[in-house]
């Protein structure tokens, strides 16, 4: 479980994330969602800790993040798996190299078993024959797709997620939102997605934090989300007019 | 004060780069792939470079010591030592930073705006000794041969086109850049290169490093690395040049 306890932070005199406090939990798809410049992509790398968070606290199953030493936290980093936007698979290597290269840097194993671990992570995320591809040669369903193999390559106990489903076509989306939910519970991993897509919100999301200019409007799930009362929050989602669409049709029902 | 932000954050980030390793033998398998990406691969322009600058210089100083009264061998002398001296270190130095520079900047501000370096700091990964290590430490070590190389096709190029073009002959400039030869010009422009492969490699790598926003900001940082990398070149070689020559 990753909690957030009043987690703030300001840029240039701007406070874009204020006093947010959140639970992610373990085994179960976290959904973090708002508009652009809502503040999530800021909040997801406080956690993480590439932004330095000005005030609150971050827990990692109990251990303080905030106020490790660099060396606990590249300690901790080995925990993590993350899923980037644009995928961020190194250009220089091939496929195979991507994934292997955490296991390169932190494991002792031989590279037979290296290898066996690479194989393993591309058949969970259902690709073949691409282990001597570069990711410029590889459709950008694929790279999300060896990401996800390559954040899973260290057995990670925490996943992000940051935009997964940016630049998919629905289809591919879907499999990818399928396949970080499927992952999320067969290993049992508390996993954080940053998402501004009202379709991932229905397919995966257990449990839904809504920001709405840095602060937290909403929490929720995916059950109540399209009832919550919320104007801020419906708002959001109503502005695609499929959802608008579907609310009518079960108010009507009802 | 927006110099003194760059120079400190260049030494906070230089701190970083010579922090220890985590994996070595990583760390030497990127020395070896950043010799042969700039090392290796500029050898080709080092060579056509020199060889037409000898020959340049040997048909001007051929031009400007026409009057009979100097000695012949001067041609040949006056081509070494300019080579020696101030060609293969500095000039060379400058043409590097265009080539090697230019590539660390994009190379590292590419990795920076498609978030591959936050890739590697979340895995736990010191971004900055993992991608700058190796380049500064490949670059070092591979400019004193550059500059060896250089200074040797320089010599090369006088003795070809001197002698085609009729301004001095084969035996008067071989005797020209044996006559006075003074071996720690050699050591000094050695010196020199040592100090211009670690601005080389450094200080486009700062650029890239910290680069911010898309591709346009990639290239913009990429000319300011060079522009940056030329002026402390120059700022250096004065300065060297102060302290290893007067």
């Amino acid at each position: 479980m990753i909690e957030v306890v009043n987690i703030s932070k300001t840029f240039d005199g701007k406070k874009v994330v204020s006093e947010i406090s959140a639970r992610f939990l373990e085994g179960q798809t976290n959904l973090i969602i708002g508009r652009s410049g809502s503040g999530k992509t800021v909040l997801l790398k406080c956690i993480l800790g590439l932004h330095e968070a000005d005030s609150g606290q971050i827990l990692y199953d109990g251990r303080n993040f905030t106020q490790m030493k660099i060396k606990e936290r590249k300690i901790l980093r080995r925990e993590l798996g993350m899923l980037f936007q644009g995928g961020a698979l190194f250009d220089s290597l091939t496929v195979e190299e991507n994934i292997r290269f955490p296991l390169d840097m932190f494991t002792p194993m031989s590279l037979k078993e290296k290898l066996n671990r690479v194989n393993f992570c591309l058949e969970r995320v259902n690709i073949s024959q691409a282990n001597q591809l570069y990711p410029s040669e590889i459709s950008g369903g694929m790279q999300k797709r060896v990401a996800i193999a390559r954040a899973i390559a260290l057995n990670p106990k925490y996943l992000f997620c940051d935009e997964p489903n940016s630049g998919l076509d629905p289809e591919t989306a879907t499999l990818i939102d399928d396949l970080i939910q499927s992952l999320t519970r067969e290993f049992k991993m508390t996993t954080i997605i940053n998402t501004h897509d009202m379709n991932s919100v229905i397919e995966i999301g257990e449990s839904v934090l809504f920001l709405h200019q840095g602060e937290k409007c909403w929490e929720g799930s995916k059950s109540n989300i399209l009832h919550s009362g919320n104007k801020v929050l419906n708002d959001f989602i109503f502005a695609n007019k499929l959802y608008a669409t579907l609310k009518n049709e079960s108010r009507e029902e009802g | 004060m927006n110099l003194l932000f760059h120079i400190g954050r260049y030494f906070w980030m230089l701190s970083r780069v010579f922090a220890r390793p985590e994996k070595h033998k990583i760390y030497v398998k990127q020395l070896f792939h950043e010799l042969e990406a700039l090392g290796t691969s500029s050898i080709g322009i080092v060579v056509i470079i020199s060889l037409f600058i000898g020959g340049i210089l040997t048909i001007q100083l051929a031009y400007n010591l026409m009057n009979p009264l100097y000695p012949t061998q001067l041609i040949g002398l006056g081509t070494r030592d300019t080579l020696i001296l101030e060609f293969s270190s500095t000039i060379m130095g400058l043409i590097m930073a265009g080539k090697i520079g230019s590539n660390i900047t994009s190379e590292i501000g590419s990795m920076k705006v498609t978030e591959q370096i936050d890739s590697l700091e979340i895995m736990g990964i010191n971004s900055a000794s993992y991608l700058i290590l190796p380049k500064i430490v490949a670059v070092v070590f591979v400019f004193p041969f550059l500059v060896i190389l250089s200074i040797f096709f320089g010599l090369l190029g006088g003795m070809i086109v001197g002698p085609a073009v009729g301004v001095v002959s084969l035996t008067e400039y071989i005797d020209g850049i044996r006559y006075i030869f003074v071996p720690y010009y050699v050591t000094f422009s050695l010196i020199k290169s040592l100090f211009f492969g670690f601005l080389v490699a450094s200080v486009p790598a700062y650029f890239g490093y910290f680069v911010q926003g898309g591709a346009l900001e990639v290239g913009k940082a990429s000319t300011r690395a060079v522009v940056s990398t030329n002026i402390l070149i120059l700022l250096f070689d004065l300065i060297l040049t102060r302290l290893l020559l007067t």
